[in-house]
């Protein structure tokens, strides 16, 4: 069976543990959501899963398709199929986007000049460039330099949309979007998710899970998973906060 | 170019760089002890005037006087004594592709340089070890009365013209091989542009050195007349031979009244070429120089194009760029001299060092007294790969003339490892990541080249980072 699999993963960064004793397992198709207060490890499990160098596995495993890829370095672990939207995507200087994303689809089909601008794909990158709300401007600019905060949540979405993981991580892509922006996030993500891709979204809110309706919500806290359950945990949360969860824990 | 040319392109060029020796049937060679005997075998060899002769022997003994330059890193093992002096391969001076070397061919091929001399180049020199081995002109240059043709020849037919600027840009005197540049020169382009002619497609010089322990000292020399318009651009290749080479050429450029000269090196020596190219131009009064540069390949290379802004208004720009990828030097920059009102100049000088590279960054700015409201402005950028890496910039400012004005910028940067994560989460790998910033750090000079050439240059640098395992 086609999965990402994290077993029990145990990370530090700068000899601090972020992430302690975490596993889940997400199936092709599927829709996770991981939930958690600020600063509690959610970005840390995303870098991890993507191969940062600066997160230390100290235990535990990641696979994809049941192969261990915990030391295979981010690109090869994109070439197995893994995509991760960034919550703070990173500015690239000298490189545009349309740049990248021919490189990335060049790279995957075994294309010796990464630069080549394939004709072919220009439709399909112009449909999602209209469906995520970009223009070509956006595309010869370079990655990310000067986007504001919603448009490098859509070039984000439009590079997913462009590479079709078979896994797709989204660190807050609701965070900073306009109601629109929300709205196509979501019908993109059903839209993936129907074709295949087994998606986990990071969020604060119930908005976009509204939509999308996850089998499971994890909540972390402190770098551990402190509760699991379905739709109805996010209203909670955004209804009564984290603390609502602690009596449950409790309890 | 098309799409499919270029990729046979990509198919063909690491083949070149595994090739050692470049097997081509030779005429002549001569070595050993640098004596005036030797110079005046190269003369007569060449049936050149006599002034000629004078010349090289002046420069000979200039040479003997002078030190070998205390600035010098990574020449040590450099004897210009073991090296053959003046390889004539065995080809006469020609004007079809058909009658060139088979190897030479091939290569020429495997680049794409018939094609596209076919279709965007007015005209092609090509240079062999010590000769210019082919020389194409389309006609209407012909018609225009434009020169174009190997630098020995253009001695004996237009001495008049040639003595005019023959050593007078490019002083013999200025370093110890310059000097032996001047006793020992051989092959190379020499162009003139009659005043008003504006030569839209350029005229390419592609030079090659073919096995170890040979010297090349082409000499290439582009007049522009009053208000003409030249755009001249120089490649370079070797093969991955045994031991090294010493390429040790000069360019030396005038620029009449209001004339426009642009001058683009792409070079692309192999890892066992000590390169010296000695590039100078004079601007007279409204006229325009500017050099680009893109220094990739080569051991060690010392290259600092010049201008000298001797008329009223006359401007320079010298864009380069240079990468040092392994245990290699790239010792570059740019001088300008100031020596009328209102001149200008910008230099921007970009570097990029990898796996143990070095690059230096060695700038003047001249500003003579009288240089009213002259301006410079220098903007230096360097870019480390890692962190065995290394970046020196020395700019030297003379500033004579009060309301003058020179600023000097620098950045240093170190890739960052955000960056690079970024890219390999889309599945490039670490030297695929880095051969795009740097092309991205590049793109100055890239976006100034013709189509052909920016693919050409974008094409050897991913080269130069797809092989980063192996170099050395
Ligand atoms: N380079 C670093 N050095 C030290 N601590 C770090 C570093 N990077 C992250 N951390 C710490 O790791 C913890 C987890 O951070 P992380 O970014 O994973 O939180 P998050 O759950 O994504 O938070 P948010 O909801 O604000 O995005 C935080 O305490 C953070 O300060
Ligand atoms: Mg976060």
């Amino acid at each position: 069976m086609s999965s990402l699999k994290v077993e029990n993963l145990t990370v530090s960064i700068e000899n601090k543990v972020v992430l302690r004793d975490v596993s889940f397992e997400l199936q092709r198709g599927e829709i996770l959501s991981i939930m958690g207060p600020n600063g509690s490890g959610k970005t840390s499990l995303a870098l991890t899963i993507m191969g940062h160098p600066r997160y230390r596995v100290i235990s535990g495993r990641i696979l994809i398709d049941e192969e261990d890829i915990t030391n295979l370095p981010p690109d090869e672990r994109s070439l197995r199929g893994l995509f991760l939207a960034f919550q703070n995507p990173v500015e690239v200087r000298g490189i545009r986007l349309s740049t990248l994303i021919f490189s990335a689809l060049n790279k995957r089909r075994g294309e010796k000049n990464l630069l080549k601008s394939d004709p072919q794909i220009i439709p399909l990158l112009m449909k999602n460039l209209r469906d995520v709300g970009l223009s070509n401007e956006h595309l010869q600019r370079e990655v990310n330099l000067g986007f504001s905060g919603g448009e490098k949540k859509r070039s984000e979405l439009l590079q997913a949309l462009m590479l079709k993981p078979k896994f797709l991580i989204l660190d807050e892509p609701d965070s900073g979007l306009d109601v629109d922006g929300i709205k196509i996030t979501a019908e993109k993500i059903k839209e993936l998710a129907s074709q295949g891709t087994g998606i986990i979204i990071i969020t604060h809110y119930a908005r976009l899970l509204k939509y999308l309706s996850p089998r499971e919500i994890i909540v972390i806290r402190d770098g551990k998973i402190v509760t699991r359950g379905g739709s109805e945990l996010s209203y909670l949360i955004e209804e009564k906060g984290y603390e609502a969860l602690n009596g449950d824990l409790n309890a | 170019m098309r799409e499919s040319d270029i990729n046979s392109l990509i198919a063909n060029v690491p083949k070149w760089e595994e090739l050692s020796e470049l097997p081509t049937p030779k005429e002549i060679i001569v070595g050993g002890e640098l004596r005036e005997s030797v110079i005046r075998d190269i003369s007569r060899i060449k049936k050149e005037p006599n002034w000629m002769l004078r010349l090289r022997l002046k420069a000979f003994e200039i040479w003997k006087k002078l030190p070998a330059p205390n600035w010098l890193l990574g020449v040590e093992d450099l004897n210009v004594e073991d090296l053959a002096h003046y390889v004539k391969p065995a080809v006469s001076t020609k004007n079809d592709f058909q009658s060139l070397p088979e190897k030479i061919l091939e290569f020429y091929v495997s680049l794409g340089i018939p094609e596209s001399e076919a279709k965007y180049l007015s005209g092609l020199a090509g240079v062999l070890d010590s000769e210019t081995i082919l020389i194409r002109i389309k006609e209407w240059l012909k018609k225009k009365n434009v020169i174009f043709m190997e630098t020995e020849e253009a001695v004996k037919k237009y001495p008049d013209l040639v003595k005019r600027y023959f050593s007078k840009i490019y002083p013999m005197a200025d370093h110890k091989f310059a000097a032996l540049h001047y006793a020992l020169w051989s092959g190379g382009a020499f162009v003139y542009v009659p005043p008003n002619v504006k030569i839209t497609q350029p005229i390419e010089a592609f030079f090659m050195i073919s096995s170890s322990l040979e010297s090349q000292y082409e000499h290439t020399m582009v007049i522009a007349d009053e208000n003409s318009y030249i755009h001249f651009i120089e490649g370079c290749a070797a093969p991955m031979f045994p031991k090294y080479s010493f390429h040790d050429g000069a360019v030396e450029v005038y620029v009449h009244r209001k004339a426009h000269v642009r001058f683009t090196t792409i070079q692309n020596w192999s890892k066992r070429i000590i390169n010296f190219n000695n590039k100078r131009s004079v601007v007279e009064e409204d006229g325009y120089v500017e050099w680009l540069e893109g220094g990739i390949g080569a051991r060690v290379s010392y290259v600092y194009p010049s201008a000298v802004l001797r008329g009223r208004n006359a401007k320079a720009s010298i864009l380069a760029v240079s990468i040092a990828n392994g245990p290699y030097i790239k010792d570059s920059g740019a001088k300008v001299y100031h020596l009328a009102p209102n001149t200008k100049s910008e230099v921007i000088a970009k570097s990029i060092s990898s796996n143990g590279g070095l690059t230096v960054y060695r700038g003047l700015i001249y500003m003579a007294k009288g240089a009213k409201n002259a301006t410079s402005h220098v903007q230096c950028d360097s870019l480390l790969l890692d962190n065995k890496s290394r970046s020196v910039t020395i700019p030297h400012n003379q500033v004579l003339e009060n309301s003058a004005d020179v600023t000097h910028e620098a950045t240093a940067g170190r890739i960052s490892e955000d960056a690079l994560f970024y890219l390999q989460s889309r599945g490039l790998s670490e030297d695929e990541s880095k051969s795009l910033i740097v092309l991205g750090f590049m793109h100055d000079l890239i976006k100034e080249l013709p189509f052909e050439m920016a693919n050409i240059l974008n094409t050897v640098v991913q080269l130069e980072f797809s092989k980063i395992g192996g170099v050395g």
